[in-house]
């Protein structure tokens, strides 16, 4: 290899190192960084609706790729939430999973709980979150023409990363059921896998 | 003036603007980043895509700005750059880069970016510092779209990044013209 070459990629190893030292000295225990502006989060998150609308064909297409987005947020939410959670132990159980999403995970990434956690009546391997007003999606009006279109879909990725971290992989969508004074009431639907439902059957029964 | 603009953007962020968690702002950030990558599999035309995803947001942020404040028309080039910074970076995250560089005919200057959100957390592959990625790029198409609709054609890149292994992040702006105040052309 030519030497200046070989110097310039040093260079830019010794750099990459430079950055990774920095990384790994900043404490992740607390959060360093209290808030930026809603407004902030909201522009960004039309341009990500918009830049995957335009990559999309279907409205379906549209909430994978959401979702997709969210994944990859819930991964990193996932991971901070059981650094900082002093009391909590990484759930295997569905419920606990659930209750975890519902509790802690609504509360460090929307200052609240989420208004409801239900079981559906019709099978129960599926689980309701419910959130009444979804503050990130605060500004977002979803045009007649695409009213099957959830914005939840990126909750329900970040939701979808959470309940696989935890071993309970489930499909998860999003679906926005008005209620008065609602327009983006968002349930997140969970179906689980069904290995996962074998597994509570046995759970429990060894109990 | 300075000072004034200092309090002005203080005061915006702590009693005019609705907040949200940073981090979920900051993983949101990276994910798209990542979708980008995955999209186009060049950085260059990442580079060139957050631009336009923060002009598209640059333009519709002013009106935000303007609404929240009661901000009269800036004098220079020295003036609108405080306000971006103190105002401006305030409001939306919290931080207030530093204003400096200027160059002799006060028509460029530089952000320094002390403490930017977009790099919490954010390590770069080597192969993204070799092809040219510059992670935070969206916010050069902010300032960009922002200023356009006040009437200033300027040119921002970045010139430095920490996450790259720089000692700061820079932000370069240059003031390329002026455009007269007309009658906008309608926009159907």
């Amino acid at each position: 290899m030519a030497t200046a070459q070989r110097q310039s990629l040093l260079k830019l190893d010794n750099k990459a190192t430079k950055r990774a030292n920095m990384l790994l000295e900043q404490n992740v225990a607390k959060q360093r960084r209290d808030k930026v502006s809603l407004n902030a989060f909201a522009l960004l998150f039309s341009e990500i609706i918009q830049y995957s609308q335009n990559r999309v064909l279907g409205i379906q297409d549209l909430e994978s790729k959401l979702s997709e987005i969210g994944y990859r947020v819930g991964l990193r939410v996932f991971e901070l939430a059981m650094w900082r959670e002093k009391t909590v132990h990484r759930e295997t159980r569905v419920l606990n999973t659930l209750v975890f999403i519902n509790t802690v995970v609504w509360r460090t990434l929307f200052d609240k709980q989420a208004d409801s956690l239900e079981r559906s009546t019709e099978s129960e391997d599926e689980y309701m979150i419910t959130d009444n007003e979804p503050s990130i999606l605060k500004f977002i009006s979803v045009p007649k023409e695409m009213s099957s279109f959830s914005p939840g879909a990126f909750i329900s990725g970040v939701v979808e990363a959470i309940v696989e971290c935890c071993q309970c992989p489930a499909r998860v969508t999003s679906h926005v059921v008005p209620a008065d004074g609602m327009p983006l009431r968002t349930v997140i639907l969970l179906k689980f896998d069904k290995e996962v439902m074998g597994r509570e059957k046995q759970l429990e029964a060894g109990k | 003036m300075a000072k004034q603009y200092r309090s002005i953007g203080e005061e915006v962020w702590k009693n005019k603007v609705e907040k949200v968690n940073a981090e979920l702002f900051i993983f949101t950030y990276g994910s798209l980043v990542v979708q980008l990558i995955k999209d186009y599999e060049d950085y260059h035309s990442v580079n060139k895509q957050l631009d336009k995803l923060g002009y598209n947001i640059g333009v519709r942020l002013i009106d935000d700005i303007l609404s929240r404040t009661n901000l009269e028309k800036c004098k220079d080039m020295r003036e609108t750059a405080e306000v971006i910074s103190k105002i401006g970076f305030r409001m939306f995250l919290n931080i207030a880069p530093s204003v400096s560089a200027w160059s002799a005919d006060s028509k460029e200057f530089s952000l320094i970016l002390d403490d930017n959100p977009l790099n919490d957390f954010c390590e770069l592959p080597p192969r993204a510092v070799q092809g040219g990625l510059w992670y935070s790029n969206v916010l050069c198409g902010v300032v960009r779209g922002a200023l356009e609709m006040v009437g200033l054609l300027v040119k921002v890149e970045f010139v430095r990044d920490v996450v790259r292994g720089d000692e700061v992040s820079e932000i370069r702006v240059r003031l390329e013209k002026v455009l007269d105040e007309e009658v906008p052309v309608g926009d159907d």
